[in-house]
């Protein structure tokens, strides 16, 4: 209670320092804010790749519906499969002819004869694309192989630098944050230096001296994590329209409630370490 | 109460600041501690809060050994002591409410027995009307009284006083140093440095005096031989009233046993 009674007096003696503080938490809060929504939003797009068909197999016309079965079968018992599902001839002339119903040439030209029957596969890792499409092709009544592998690997390339780029900036930030809080409160401590000895002399311990300046690292984490959530979550929730119309069929908006209160837990439980290592830090360097 | 046994301080120039004292305070004692400046008079208050360590020999004080005291047990022994420090170091960003309730603060103690304690000790040295003053707005004479309250607020056993009167006029002086008789009187243990040789000879209590880092004269004997005396001339005096009184009774009684013996 004294301790926090304390902090708060330092914090308003000196505000211009505490702005400064509170303005790199606020700016790395910002970064995290940002790099999770971004990172958590492109495996989420991943995700929605990978349940999607992902490998077709077309057959050929000689193909019987035994042998078709039997290599269904085949697939599904490798166990690297989510999905497999039969397409005979008839139900691809009814998918397209709903893809062109808005084209009465296109729907004459095409019967159920020319249209083959196919497979369609998802797995559950991308790795294991491969390894469907290798043993579909060996197949003699497989005609061709047509996989989704590319796009997907260029976004999970993408997601793993989003990811990269987003943990280094987090951790450079996270560092500069430190050290001007050790800084900052370094400062505090040399300011008070005089009131220090003072209570020391009539029987302060060191942790009654210390406790005001880690409350204070942990004030200035957890104010600029609350600013930084709130403006990234703010940003968010207003390009959401325009991000879903982009992003179309992908299930990502709207983002649910309780992720951003998730999200703003993990990021004050964050601030109060960061605040109180960098505290703690500066207390070890400027309390001897 | 406090015990300096052989005492040294070397500093690390390699000069002494105190040699080979031996210094031994009883409990309720009133103890003036005189001698020029850089005599070691500041040393001895130092090493009694344990701000610094003797070179050599043993400190006690409250039954506390310094000498040996680790550094974790440093804040709870100086609870134990005020201290009035020569340039007082008052917090001058709090008022003198809020400095004297420092102590107490410290100490964890509830706010509603803080504020009873801080308006005894505000009481005791006569600054109730200054409570919610800023130290710079008060005199010198103020100011060491709130230094004395915050040394006091904490009921300590023992008060030591450097230079408490430093600085301040005569009349000033006298006022500080009674405010330290009666918390004397009251069973604290006193020992006050000071330049003032004209309070030290009229209040006439025991005087420990340093030169140079060396105990040049302590009147501890004296003053007991004038207690001594001084008990013996109250025996005497209060014998010679009895027999006076005893006297006065049988010539008063007289007459009467006069006027019965002449009935019989």
């Amino acid at each position: 209670m004294i301790a926090t009674k304390t902090m708060w007096k330092n914090v308003r003696r000196s505000p211009y320092q505490a702005a400064a503080a509170i303005l790199i938490m606020t700016l790395t809060f910002l970064a995290v804010s940002f790099f999770t929504f971004l990172v958590l939003g492109s495996s989420k797009i991943i995700n929605y790749f990978e349940s999607k068909p992902q490998v077709t197999a077309f057959f050929r016309n000689e193909a019987k519906q035994a042998e078709m079965d039997a290599l269904k079968k085949e697939i599904e018992s490798t166990g690297k499969v989510s999905s497999v599902k039969f397409l005979s001839k008839d139900q691809a002339l009814e998918i397209y002819k709903d893809q062109n119903k808005d084209d009465p040439l296109l729907l004459d030209l095409v019967t159920a004869d020319i249209l083959p029957a196919s497979l369609e596969i998802s797995t559950y890792k991308i790795d294991d694309l491969s390894f469907s499409s290798d043993l579909l092709k060996k197949s003699p009544i497989v005609q061709e192989v047509i996989f989704q592998k590319d796009v997907v690997a260029t976004l999970s390339s993408w997601t793993n630098a989003i990811r990269q780029v987003g943990i280094s900036l987090i951790v450079i930030l996270s560092l500069a944050s430190i050290f001007i809080m050790m800084t900052i409160i370094g400062m505090k401590i040399s300011q008070k230096k005089e009131d220090i000895e003072i209570m020391t002399l009539i029987g302060a311990s060191r942790w009654h001296i210390r406790w005001p300046f880690i409350f204070e690292g942990i004030f200035y984490g957890v104010f600029g994590a609350i600013i930084g959530w709130t403006i990234a979550t703010v940003g968010l929730i207003y390009a959401s329209p325009f991000l879903s119309t982009f992003l179309k069929g992908v299930p990502l908006f709207p983002v649910p409630l309780i992720f951003y209160g998730e999200l703003l837990a993990l990021e004050i439980i964050f601030a109060i370490t960061l605040g109180a290592v960098a505290s703690y830090l500066a207390v070890l360097r400027y309390l001897k | 109460m406090i015990k300096l046994d052989s005492v040294s301080k070397k500093f690390p120039n390699g000069t002494y600041g105190l040699k080979n004292i031996d210094l031994g305070v009883e409990k309720g004692e009133f103890v003036f501690l005189v001698g020029p400046t850089g005599s070691g008079k500041t040393t001895v208050f130092k090493l009694l809060i344990r701000e610094t360590l003797a070179s050599e020999g043993t400190v006690v004080v409250n039954n506390w050994n310094l000498t040996k005291l680790p550094r974790d047990k440093i804040p709870h022994f100086r609870k134990s002591v005020g201290m009035i420090f020569q340039d007082l170091k008052l917090l001058f960003d709090r008022t003198v409410l809020e400095n004297i309730a420092l102590p107490l603060e410290i100490s964890g103690i509830n706010q509603k027995e803080a504020r009873r304690k801080v308006e005894d000790a505000l009481e005791k040295v006569n600054l109730l009307t200054h409570r919610e003053k800023f130290p710079i707005q008060l005199s010198g004479g103020e100011l060491q009284r709130v230094a004395i309250a915050r040394a006091l607020v904490l009921s300590p056993d023992i008060i030591l006083a450097d230079e408490a009167t430093g600085n301040l006029d005569v009349a000033t002086s006298w006022e500080i140093t009674n405010l330290l008789l009666d918390i004397n009187k009251q069973g604290t243990t006193v020992l006050m440095a000071t330049h003032n040789m004209d309070i030290v000879k009229n209040i006439g209590k025991r005087v420990v005096e340093l030169d140079k880092g060396s105990l040049t004269n302590d009147t501890k004997e004296k003053i007991k031989k004038q207690d001594l005396q001084s008990e013996e001339e109250k025996k005497t005096v209060d014998s010679r009233d009895s027999l006076k009184n005893k006297t006065e009774l049988e010539k008063a009684e007289e007459p009467s046993k006069k006027k019965e013996e002449k009935k019989k």
